[in-house]
This record gives structure tokens, sequence and C-alpha cells, in this order.
């Protein structure tokens, strides 16, 4: 499967981006990497080595937090998107799922569902959309009234993913899809994922920390270190470098800081009054 | 009057204007629901809205049905402007900056009313009798049947456009995260600005019943201040809270001024509310209805 780096037009090509949070942050110094039409791509990496960032550059998300796009280029479908905002590159067919499980605690699932489906406009009807993701998430079926915020974990996973699918993207961008789940919960997550791939055609960028996991259903895989791409190829070979599984694969102590970030990002919703 | 029947008015009459007030605080809680601006100057709103239908109909002569829809437009188009003017610029800032930005616009809004529009009083004449309604034991104003009336209209629909319509879980989305709901590709500024321009509707049809009872100067806007007990008992961001607690507001007013004022001389109406506002406060501070926040450890 080399079919990745040779390509002559990938479906999304990042070149040697930099980024900068706050006007004076570096923290991307010069990222490359390429997804093709229909594949999925692994980005691998421990705390802090830019994956989520990269993501957010690409979806246009980075603005939100003050980070800047200073060098280089990203461009999906032979198009520059750089300089676009969420809304606009979400309509030409990229969507992200943000880290940590982010719902609308307060919507119903099916309203946090029908959000997604918000950039088309034409000709579409919801309903058919609704019935697409509700075939790859059944369980989301039967929970469909329930406010999202009192769903378990898996299941607002489930809503993230089936949200964004209501876009009906061409490349989704999935930020740690396992982080604080249970390992037989991921695995069946990434299944639902790689038969979205299969079905309808969806390309997948995926952040993880969970790399063996990740390399088992990606194509080709990318490893960050500190804001830099320190290695790619074929999932394959990249899964059995015994240098990398220690370097890179094989951190443990993760599960901790893990249940931990969780529990900070619950806690910092907004409270007035208080 | 006999006893029961005082008391049967005071509260009949406080559900009344109650449902009024809850027709000011739904501009508030619009606003903050969907933008989580605390608008400080929902008073003066009503009051600018007041100036332009009363003007429109006194100094230029224009029949009703041009009058209202013309308040009605002036206000709109004051909420999408003042959203893209001041208050678009202030996103993303510590909640202070737009508390005191808008109380700031408050201060401005009272001085430039009169200054535009002249500071006597107006009246705001609508063609409806003066003769209260004798149902029973029950007097009842015509303006406040009307003004009651409108605001269990406009509180359905707007109650209405934010459970089931396509653009109100748009709002809501945005209200749960704004961040989330760009990375799904909502547009939040323009749902930002809808959410002002609401608020201009609302302040409109407020200015003319307001207007109408107490006459048009810069008084008028001292109803934004019964905004505020309103808003802590219901609960901010909640269309259900916004209706129970003008209820709330209003019978507690009426009721507490009809038996102590007679003792203390009159000024309990304005203060009650607020003394049940802080006792809110201190025993449930997201308010009857108030959004709850989902927290898991
Ligand atoms: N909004 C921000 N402002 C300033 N610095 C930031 C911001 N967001 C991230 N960083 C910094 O950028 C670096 C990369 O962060 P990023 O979130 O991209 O890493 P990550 O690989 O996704 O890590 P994790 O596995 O913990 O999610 C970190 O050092 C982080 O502190
Ligand atoms: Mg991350």
């Amino acid at each position: 499967m080399s079919a990745v780096s040779d390509d002559a037009r990938p479906l999304l090509a990042v070149n040697s981006i930099e980024v900068i949070y706050d006007h004076v942050i570096l923290v991307l110094k010069g990222v490359s990497l390429r997804v093709p039409e229909g594949g999925i791509v692994a980005l691998l990496g421990a705390n802090g080595a830019g994956k989520s960032t990269t993501l957010k550059s690409i979806s246009g998300l980075l603005r939100t937090e003050r980070g800047n796009v200073t060098k280089g280029t990203i461009e999906f479908r032979g198009q520059p998107i750089h300089r676009k905002d969420p809304a606009e590159v979400v309509k030409r067919g990229i969507v992200q799922v943000m880290e940590g499980r982010h719902v609308f605690e307060h919507l119903t699932v099916e309203e946090n569902l029908l959000t997604g489906g918000y950039t088309r406009k034409n000709g579409h009807s919801a309903r058919a959309d609704l019935e697409l993701v509700y075939g790859y998430f059944p369980r989301l079926a039967e929970r469909r009234q329930v406010r999202a915020g009192y769903v378990s974990g898996g299941e607002q996973q489930m809503v993230a993913i089936g949200r964004a699918l209501m876009a009906r993207p061409r490349l989704m961008l999935l930020d740690e899809p396992s982080m604080g789940l249970a390992p037989i919960l991921v695995q069946e997550i990434f299944e639902i994922v790689s038969r979205m791939n299969r079905e309808a055609g969806v390309a997948v960028l995926l952040a993880e920390q969970n790399a063996t996991m990740a390399l088992r259903f990606a194509q080709y895989g990318y490893v960050m270190e500190n804001g830099r791409i320190v290695l790619d190829g074929d999932a394959r070979t990249i899964g059995e470098n015994e240098d990398i599984k220690e370097f890179y694969l094989g951190l443990s102590g993760v599960g901790q800081r893990k249940s931990y970030r969780d529990v900070k990002h619950y806690r910092r919703r907004k409270r007035w009054l208080s | 009057m006999v006893e029961w029947q005082f008391t049967l008015l005071l509260l009949s009459n406080g559900l009344l204007i109650g449902l009024m007030y809850s027709l000011i605080a739904l501009g508030f809680v619009l606003v903050y629901k969907a933008t989580d601006a605390i608008n400080f100057a929902q008073g003066e709103f009503v009051m600018i809205a007041g100036f332009v239908v009363a003007v429109a109909l006194g100094a230029y002569g224009a029949p009703l049905w041009l009058a209202v829809p013309l308040g009605l437009a002036a206000m709109v188009a004051f909420g999408f402007g003042l959203e893209r003017v001041m208050l678009r610029r202030l996103i993303g800032r510590p909640i202070i900056a737009v508390v005191m930005a808008t109380i700031g616009l408050a201060a401005i809004l009272r001085g430039v009313g009169p200054l535009t529009w002249g500071a006597e009083t107006k009246p705001l004449v609508l063609p409806i009798s003066d003769e209260p309604f004798i149902l029973g034991p029950l007097f009842v104003p015509p303006i406040q049947l009307l003004g009651a009336s409108v605001s269990i209209v406009f509180l359905g629909v707007f109650g209405w456009f934010f459970l089931k319509s396509r653009k109100g879980i748009a709002m809501r989305a945005i209200a749960d995260s704004q961040q989330v709901a760009m990375a799904m590709g909502i547009n939040v500024e323009r749902y930002f600005a809808l959410a002002w321009a609401m608020t201009g509707v609302v302040s409109a049809l407020g200015g003319v019943i307001w207007g109408s009872m107490l006459g048009v100067d810069v008084h008028l806007s001292l109803v934004g201040f019964k905004v505020f007990p309103v808003v802590i008992l219901g609960g901010l961001d909640s269309i259900p809270g916004a209706i129970l607690g003008g209820l709330i507001v209003g019978v507690v007013e009426n009721v507490a001024a009809g038996y102590v004022d007679p003792y203390v001389g009159g000024g309990t109406k304005d203060f009650a509310p607020y003394v049940l506002m802080i006792l809110a406060l201190m025993i449930r501070p997201y308010g009857i209805f108030g959004k709850r926040i989902i927290e898991r450890v």
C-alpha cells in the first residue's frame, strides 16, 4: 500500500506547515503529510507532540484558539484551505471530530446528529442521513431522545462521529477517539469507522496515542514528536519497528493521564454565578 | 371591597403584569441563551422602541399599522447593527467585558433617546378602551389583557423556535459549545446576529405595550430593572423560566404593594422582587428552570 506517498494528487496534502499560538508559541515546525482518497492514515505521537494542532490547522479551528498557520500550505482536492474558516472547510468536505467527545450535552442525541448536517443545503434529506447514521450506530437509534450529556462515554463518542458523518464528508479528522474508553468499545468504534470508510468512502486522518489499535486499522502512519514528523511509512512497517514500539508507541502511564484529562474537561464547563 | 376580592384582584393584576415582564425578560434570555452575553440594556431597548413608535404616531401622524411594524423593523436593524459593530468584537472576551459594554450602552441610550426625540413624556395611544372589563369580582384593564396575550403568543412562538426549529437547534448547540458548533460548520456569528435581532422584536413589542401604559420617556427604561429578578428566578437561559419568573415577580410585587404600601407610603413594588431575587440566589442559583451543568467525575 504505497499508494499514499506517490499519489499524484492526494485528497489532502499538508505541506511543511508551521503553527504559532498567541503569536509567540511555536508548536508545529514544518509538518507535512498526505491522505489519499478513501484512505485511513494514522497520526501518532505522545502527549503534546502536536497531533491535535495538526488536525485543527486542517479544519480551521486553530483560529478559535488563537493559533495561526504562519508557513506552508494545506490543500484539499488541490485547493488551498489554510485560510478558510471552519464553516467553509466543512462545506468543502472535511469535518473534525474533536478530542474529548464533545457532544452538545443539553441537546438530545438526535438533535446532536442534526447539527452535523447544517452545512448541507440543497435537496438533501436529514431523515435519510439520520437513518444512515443509525445504521452504523444502532445504539444511538435507541437513545435518540435522550440528552447527550446523559449517555455513556462510548455513546458520546458515537454521537460525535455520527454527527460528523451527517455532513457527508470526504475526509474525517478523528482526534483520539479511544480516549478514556474501554478497549472493547474502542474496538467497536474503530470497526464502525473502518466500515464507514469502506462503504461511504470517507477518508480518515486518525490522531491517536493508542498506536497499536490505530495501526491495525490504518494503511499508513506518521509519527510526530515535538512538532515534527519524525517517521512515516506503511502501517505494518511502523507497527513492527522495535525502536518505534519502544520510543513512541509503548508509552505507558498514559492511561492515568487520560482519565485525569477527562475529569478536567467536564469540570471546565461554564458555570454562571458560582 | 371584601378582603378576598381585594386579594384576587391583586393576584390577577399581578399575573397579567407578570406576563408582560416575561416578554421583556424573553429578550434578555434569547441573547443570553445564544450568545452568553448579559444584556444590561434590555430596558433601554424597550425605551428606544417606545420612542420610535410614539414619535411615528405622534409627530408624524403615522397610522398604527405602520408605526408598529416600523418600530419592529427599527429594533431588528438596531439589534443586527449592534451585534456587528460592538458585540462581535467582544466574542471570546471575559464576560465582564460584555457586561460593562452593555451597561455603557444603556447609559448612552438613556441619553440619546431623549436627546433625539425630546425629553417630555409622549403618549403612545392604542385604539383600545380604558374601561376595565369586569369579570365577576375582577377588573381587567384592556391594555393588560392585550399585553398578556401578546406575551403569551410570542413566548410560545420563541419557545417553539428554540425547541423544534432547525435554527433553534443550532442556537442551542451554540449555547452548549461555540467551538464544537463551529467544528460542525455552523456559522456562529450569523446566529448571534439573529439572536440580537430577535431581542429587537421582543423589545419593540414591549415598547409598544409598556409605552402605552406608562407613556414614553426615559423612565420607560426602568422596566428593564424587572428583568433581573425575573431571569434569576426563572433561570437565565430558560423560556419557561422567563414565564414563571415573570408571573412570580408580577404577583409578588402586586400583593406586597397592596398590603404593605398603605403602611409605608409606597415603593414596595420596586424592591420586593429584589428581595425575592436575592433569596433565590442564595437557595437556587441556577433558577427554577436554569440549565444545570452536566458534570461527570
Ligand atoms: N491554544 C494553545 N495555546 C498555546 N499552546 C498550545 C495550545 N494548544 C496546544 N498548545 C501546545 O502545543 C503543543 C502541542 O499540543 P497538541 O494538543 O497539538 O498535542 P497533542 O499531540 O494533541 O497532545 P495530546 O496527546 O495530549 O492531545 C503542546 O505543547 C501544547 O501545550
Ligand atoms: Mg491532542
